[in-house]
């Protein structure tokens, strides 16, 4: 296990790496200059820009620029925010939860509708169920999230009132008052992402149904439901999870258009507004951050696949 | 008199494809004793895998099924497939030709074979567990214990398949179906697995079905035998008769292509030309256009008639040696 662990960050490491050079070199691309945005009022005086500038170190060479910043990451300081004049680190930690409160919902939406789905849809194979999962499906797939999004807020809030339209209480301040605020936009994610967990799972469960352990069970008498729900679903699961770990990372960048749509204040709003405000050090750290996280996400999809797939732990 | 442990009755198993229903089995009648074996032989194809299943109750919904299957005098194709699924495992078991995709690879050996256990017998998990461990040695799985741990891809094919055996006896059913059970290993494994259910058998007194298409298996292991041809029964007799005595052409045939039965080494080789289509079988004897001695009366399909003492065979010639002295 603990040079499995060493093995994979080692595997890792240069990825990040890569990714942080790619992320300082990208954002130099980006029209306008952030010394002019930032000195606001002042932008005429050219002793006011200079000093931005030296300040910011934007007027040393880039490659000098990029190593000062990575010593600093390394050391696990992100730097100042530009514009909001926090460190970027705090920022991060502080709208992380919201996002993960978000992502975490909608990911629970979309297995308790998606595997259910999928394993009936499978068990009842070419017939009026299956065919109504599969419609469901097509339909969570293909349909837009704002436009999802729109309707929803129209219906629950504007026409029933029964759940405000935007905005985002903390879990910690009115855990009720927070899944009122969030439960829309979890769906909203949710919900596209539930149709490809069903396929999946519709998948996989035919494949393993096919399987000859499946008729042993049979031969041992047990019943369906148990061939089903134990020798099927457990060997079915193993594809399901790879793929929903990557579904899972998808949410998280579906997450931006959606906290916009809702206006909650999370991940995906705070990178929006940096983007705009050219504020480099907040890109920078929202970026890397995502990354981390992507790489965080596949390590616990391994460790789910291992647990349910006894060929991995004990080759 | 007590009914035989099994009994199946002008057994008829039709597949609807999409090119036309199949006839997969047509009319098929044995019965097997207490602690005795019968074989069944044939070519691949010939629908032994499927009478097999069918008896079972393992036939793909939609199969439709005719005639009669007896368990000790109880008829299982009319009742409810909650009923039958009762009996699987209990008072049925069945051991496939595929013993390295028949175990389920996210379970371990032990847990697949206590789960019969825990089902049938009612038994806690750990009492299920010690029992299985029992099973395993029971089938001379070295370190019982250790293995009953290990997940099957841990085990070799011998070792799967005395898994499956220890899993199909360990709720010492009155019925045993080996479908093929050493088709898959290799030539000593397959003597000692043949060897362990010979001993198993007789120690329990469990009736079995040995499908094999190695009548080499046949003369070491069977008491009775009975021989497929596309569907249906070709000829049924007592393992030294049908050896001593073949009756019907194909049997003859077979034998024919066994080099040397004492050796035990024969397969069935083949015999000039292929198994008919099932959805257009010839009309009368399936074998005739196989067969050297077809005639205009083979148009009409022959009866599987007694020609001696327990032996049986579906062929207009037979018996073929007052034919073949005319
Ligand atoms: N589920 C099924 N649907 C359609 N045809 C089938 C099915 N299962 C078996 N068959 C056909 O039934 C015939 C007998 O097959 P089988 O019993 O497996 O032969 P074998 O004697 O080799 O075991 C074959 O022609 C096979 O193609
Ligand atoms: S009935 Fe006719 S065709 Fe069939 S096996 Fe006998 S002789 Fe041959
Ligand atoms: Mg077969």
């Amino acid at each position: 296990m603990g040079p499995w662990l060493l093995r994979r960050l080692g595997q890792v490491l240069p990825t990040l790496l890569i990714l942080s050079v790619l992320i300082f070199g990208l954002q130099q691309l980006m029209p306008g200059d952030p010394a002019l945005i930032l000195a606001g009022e002042e932008r005429g005086d050219p002793q006011v820009l200079a000093q931005i500038r030296a300040e910011l170190r934007l007027d040393r060479p880039l490659p000098e620029q990029y190593l000062h910043w990575l010593g600093r990451v390394l050391v696990g300081d992100f730097g100042f925010s530009w514009r909001i004049r926090e460190p970027v680190g705090a920022l991060i930690l502080a709208k992380l939860p919201v996002t993960f409160q978000l992502a975490g919902m909608a990911f629970a939406i979309a297995l308790l509708i998606g595997v259910p789905m999928g394993v009936l849809s499978a068990v009842r194979r070419d017939r009026p169920l299956d065919w109504l999962a599969n419609g469901i499906a097509l339909f969570g797939i293909s349909t837009p999230n704002f436009w999802l999004g729109i309707m929803l807020i129209l219906l629950f809030s504007v026409e029933l009132g029964w759940l405000p339209p935007s905005g985002y209480v903390p879990l910690t301040e009115d855990p009720l008052q927070s899944l009122a605020t969030t439960i829309m936009p979890a769906f909203v994610l949710g919900n596209s992402i539930a149709g490809v967990l069903m396929r999946h799972t519709r998948a996989a469960m035919l494949t393993a149904l096919s399987q000859d352990y499946v008729r042993t069970a049979r031969a041992k008498g047990l019943p369906e439901r148990v061939v089903v729900a134990k020798h099927a679903l457990r060997n079915a699961l193993i594809p399901v999870i790879t793929l929903g770990t990557i579904e899972f990372g998808r949410l998280l960048a579906g997450a931006v258009l959606t906290e916009q749509i809702f206006t909650i204040p999370g991940f995906g709003k705070l990178i929006v507004d940096a983007v705009f405000n050219r504020d480099y050090p907040v890109v920078q750290g929202v970026v890397l951050a995502t990354a981390l996280i992507f790489v965080l996400l596949s390590l616990v999809a391994d460790l789910l696949t291992m647990a349910v797939n006894p060929r991995l732990r004990t080759a | 008199m007590r009914p035989p442990v099994l009994e199946v009755i002008g057994l008829t198993v039709e597949f609807a494809t999409d090119r036309g229903p199949l006839r997969a089995v047509d009319g098929v009648s044995f019965r097997v004793g207490a602690g005795e074996t019968l074989a069944v032989v044939g070519e691949s194809g010939c629908g032994k895998s499927v009478t097999s299943l069918a008896i079972m109750g393992l036939l793909p919904p939609g199969t439709r099924l005719g005639g009669a299957v007896r368990l000790l005098g109880e008829e299982l194709l009319g009742q409810p497939g909650r009923a039958w699924q009762g009996r699987r495992g209990r008072d049925l078991a069945m051991i496939f030709q595929e013993p390295m995709t028949s175990l389920n690879p996210a379970f371990t050996a032990g847990e697949q074979v206590a789960e019969a256990l825990r089902l049938h017998e009612g038994l806690a998990p750990r009492a299920a567990m010690d029992r299985a461990v029992e099973m395993l040695a029971r089938v001379r799985i070295p370190e019982a214990a250790r293995r009953a741990r290990q997940y099957p891809h841990q085990l070799s094919g011998g070792m799967r398949q005395r898994v499956m055996i220890a899993m199909a006896l360990a709720c010492r059913p009155r019925l045993l179906i080996a479908d093929e059970p050493t088709t898959a290993l290799d030539v000593t494994v397959q003597a000692q697995i043949l060897a362990l259910l010979d001993e198993l058998k007789r120690e329990t007194g469990t009736a079995v079905v040995l499908i094999t298409h190695d009548l080499g298996v046949v003369a070491d292991h069977a008491d009775r035998v009975a021989v497929m041809y596309a569907g249906r029964i070709a000829e049924t007799a007592p393992a030294d008769t049908l050896f001593a005595r073949p009756e019907h052409p194909y049997t003859v045939g077979l034998l024919g292509a066994v080099p040397a039965i004492e050796g035990g080494a024969g397969r069935l080789a083949s015999i000039e030309g292929t198994v008919p289509d099932l959805r257009r079988p010839p009309p009368g004897c399936r074998f005739a256009p196989r067969c050297p001695f077809a005639g205009r009366d083979c148009e009409a399909q022959p009866p599987l008639a007694e020609v001696g003492a327990g032996h049986a065979a579906a062929c207009w010639r037979a018996p073929l040696d007052r034919m073949l002295a005319a």
